[in-house]
């Protein structure tokens, strides 16, 4: 995998770097759409080495993030159920729910598996066929295909006692919504790379058009992410407003044809609700009514969920870009990894969970006892 | 909300009768002031076995103050304690691996290698181990003798005596097949002083060679992840390097191995213990291809990956050319490296410098590291 060395490359950063500097010309906001992108930035410093006049906005494009606390606490109802096998991928389990997590229902005796594969579940409802198996499917485009895949997968094999709890999510109707806010001020969108490599690029031109925005598809190295500024900028300083693809080794104009296949046989297009952001029109995935017995939230009649979420919480901000994750007064106090208000702290994507590892040079800690080995 | 839950495995429910239902005395955590505090964690998960944050709450919390005393207060990787005017390192650990043999060892050397080193970091040679089985009925007699069998090899090879033991059986369903623990004793050197609090700004900090290799490896074996090369543990006794490295000088000021929690863990541990900062450089720790390649794919950072035959060191800057020369003589040393060093400033706080010329804080993990989403 030698591309992890070249698309780190100090010196190829470093030219880009120049480029987009002596391009800028006054001050430009950015919002990269996806959590993973967000991560790069902050864990290479990126935001760091930009000139000053190119902000940074991060974007609500973490899955776990934006999971609603319902759903949390659907899965997390499901999950401690005593004839059900609950799998997830790792990062949810520590995502707290209005009052526990999946960690603290496994400790109680739920059994909650993370696989890596939605495949893997269904391989553990093959082997035990007197368990219900619940997946957790959440997630956007770059996700919703490998699940979509599972259920379709449960039915040719006739496997029963599989199901899915769905919270899927698209990205464009997000982007759409942030644009037509009142107080937005993003004025230009690194797309998220991966989404496209499934969805392609068809969406996007019409929404650069209408908002007068330029949208560059953008990769999650961090030579991927300096390109994708330069190119922005670039637009930017022009007066252009355009989609433009600067992933193109992963990404292609159709997406993936298959992959798209599939979403469209096993899902359908619904509203949903984003947390911390609300309901967004058209913005989500659920199950279409052909495969509506693998819905989990049909099957186990999940109702009368009263969320509360903390009052202190701004991830919804956050996720919009409205605030930097540190200027939420909760931050780093009340609001930490070790016990997270909000899923952007939690999540491995999350932009305050980012801040927070890698960006407290400023909150020097209080010397401690000498910390254990054990 | 239900909170209904099936019982655990074998029938007994984690989930069942409180301290207090079975006599034996509560633990009121709400009025604890502890800047950390348990309440939100009122039962085990399995991030308090995970190196990590919790780990060390559950140590400081719970476990010291139950136990009190000085040794203990230490927190190292072994204690140093003098008997009879002969001053030895005594350790002890614990060892639940699944599964039990892996690509480059097997769950019995680890278990004598592991403590081996715990020792060896005071800067003592191991001299004699126990060795304690706990046996779940059912598992085969061949898998019991190729684990003592790896034990007692590992023991030779390290140079050290089995001299006592223990046996125990639990029920089917229990446990993993075979759980060992190994305690162990050692002399210390005169001269030696191996401690945290040891560590002044200017040391340099050099690592042994490639790190996360252990935990790569267990993970493709666990999780049926394949890479595309095979990557095999470095489980490994590390008694003689340090003997190598004593001999040139024995004024190290301190010795860690970066098992879980990775070098990421061992950093933050020793920099919290000696109040000083320290600043690694990313790109000069040692990290090979294939683990480098699983990380990206999985969504890992290398730097919190677990390692068995590694070591940090804290060396005065005048010995560090020598202390490296002698490690790079050693088999177990062929790859050391300088990747950073101690300063005033920051104490208490690790940070990296990035490849791209940024910095981050590079923190203590709090449990386990979860896989990300997509």
């Amino acid at each position: 995998m030698k591309y992890l060395d070249e698309f780190q490359n100090p010196e190829l950063a470093r030219r880009l770097l120049d480029d987009i500097r002596s391009t800028v010309t006054r001050p430009w906001a950015l919002m990269e759409v996806c959590g993973g992108q967000t991560h790069t930035i902050i864990r290479h410093g990126i935001d760091q080495l930009l000139p000053e006049q190119v902000e940074l906005i991060h974007g609500p494009g973490c899955p776990v993030c934006v999971t609603p606390l319902e759903v949390i606490d659907k899965a997390l109802e499901i999950a401690a159920r005593p004839d059900v096998i609950f799998c997830s991928f790792g990062d949810m389990l520590r995502v707290p729910g209005t009052d526990r997590d999946l960690f603290q229902v496994r400790s109680r005796g739920g059994d909650v598996r993370v696989v890596y594969s939605p495949l893997d579940a269904l391989k553990i409802a093959q082997q035990n066929p007197h368990r219900e198996v619940v997946f957790f499917g959440i997630g956007f485009e770059t996700t919703a295909p490998p699940n979509a895949m599972t259920v379709h997968q449960a039915r040719k094999l006739g496997i029963p006692n599989f199901s899915l709890l769905v919270s899927h999510v698209r990205v464009p109707p997000a982007i759409e919504a942030i644009m037509a806010s009142p107080d937005c001020r993003v004025q230009a969108f690194l797309a998220a790379g991966h989404v496209c490599s499934v969805m392609g690029t068809g969406e996007y031109p019409e929404l650069a058009a209408r908002f007068r925005v330029p949208i560059v598809v953008t990769g999650f190295e961090p030579l991927d992410i300096l390109e994708g500024i330069r190119r922005t900028v670039r637009q930017l300083e022009r007066g252009e407003h355009t989609m433009d693809n600067a992933y193109p080794r992963a990404v292609r104009g159709e997406g993936n044809p298959a992959a798209r296949a599939m979403l469209a046989d096993v899902f359908e297009v619904t509203d949903r609700s984003w947390r911390g952001i609300g309901t967004i029109p058209a913005s989500g995935w659920r199950l279409s009514e052909r495969y509506r017995e693998y819905d989990a939230e049909h099957r186990f009649s999940v109702e009368g969920i009263t969320t509360r979420e903390p009052a202190a919480c701004r991830s919804g901000e956050v996720l919009q870009g409205f605030i930097k994750p540190h200027e939420c007064e909760a931050f780093g106090t009340l609001c930490t990894p070790r016990s997270p208000l909000g899923a952007t702290m939690v999540s491995s994507e999350g932009a305050c969970a980012a801040y927070y590892l890698y960006r407290r040079l400023g909150t020097t800690p209080t010397p401690q006892e000498a910390s254990p080995v054990v | 909300m239900s909170d209904t839950l099936h019982p655990a495995p074998g029938g007994s429910s984690r989930g069942g009768p409180t301290p207090a239902d079975r006599g034996l005395p509560t633990v009121d955590i709400s009025g604890w002031t502890c800047p950390a505090p348990l309440r939100d964690q009122p039962r085990v998960v399995m991030g308090h076995g995970g190196g990590g944050a919790l780990s060390a709450e559950l140590v400081q919390q719970i476990f010291a103050p139950a136990f009190g005393g000085e040794i203990l207060a230490q927190l190292g990787d072994s204690a140093a304690v003098s008997l009879g005017g002969v001053r030895l390192a005594f350790s002890t650990d614990s060892y639940v691996v699944r599964p039990l043999f892996f690509p480059g060892g097997c769950i019995g050397d680890l278990a004598v290698n592991g403590t081996v080193n715990d020792l060896a970091m005071s800067g003592a040679k191991a001299a004699y181990l126990s060795c304690g089985f706990i046996l779940e009925e059912g598992v085969e007699m061949p898998v019991v003798a190729g684990v003592a069998d790896a034990m007692g090899a590992a023991a030779r090879a390290a140079g050290v005596e089995v001299a006592t033991g223990d046996t125990k059986v639990v029920e089917a369903g229990h446990g993993d097949g075979v759980y060992l623990n190994t305690a162990g004793i050692g002399l210390i050197p005169a001269g030696v002083d191996l401690r945290p609090q040891r560590v002044v700004p200017g040391d340099v900090v050099i690592v042994s060679g490639d790190i996360g290799l252990h935990g790569v490896a267990i993970m493709s074996v666990r999780e049926g992840l394949e890479f595309g090369v095979e990557i095999e543990s470095d489980c490994a006794a590390l008694g003689g390097l340090v003997e190598a490295m004593l001999a040139v000088t024995p004024d190290l000021h301190v010795l860690r191995d970066p098992t879980r929690g990775g070098l990421a863990a061992a950093l933050c541990e020793i920099a919290t213990a000696s109040c000083t900062g320290i600043v690694i450089q990313e790109r000069a720790i040692p990290v090979p291809p294939a683990v480098a390649n699983a990380c990206a794919i999985l969504g890992l950072d290398p730097m919190y990956v677990a390692n068995e035959g590694k070591l940090v060191a804290f060396v005065p800057r005048d010995h560090a050319d020598a202390v490296l020369e002698a490690m790079r003589a050693h088999p177990l040393g062929a790859g050391a490296a300088i990747i950073g060093e101690a300063v005033a400033t920051h104490p208490g706080m690790v940070v990296a410098g990035t490849p791209l010329g940024g910095t981050r804080v590079v923190d203590l993990p709090l449990g386990e590291q979860l896989p990300r989403i997509c």
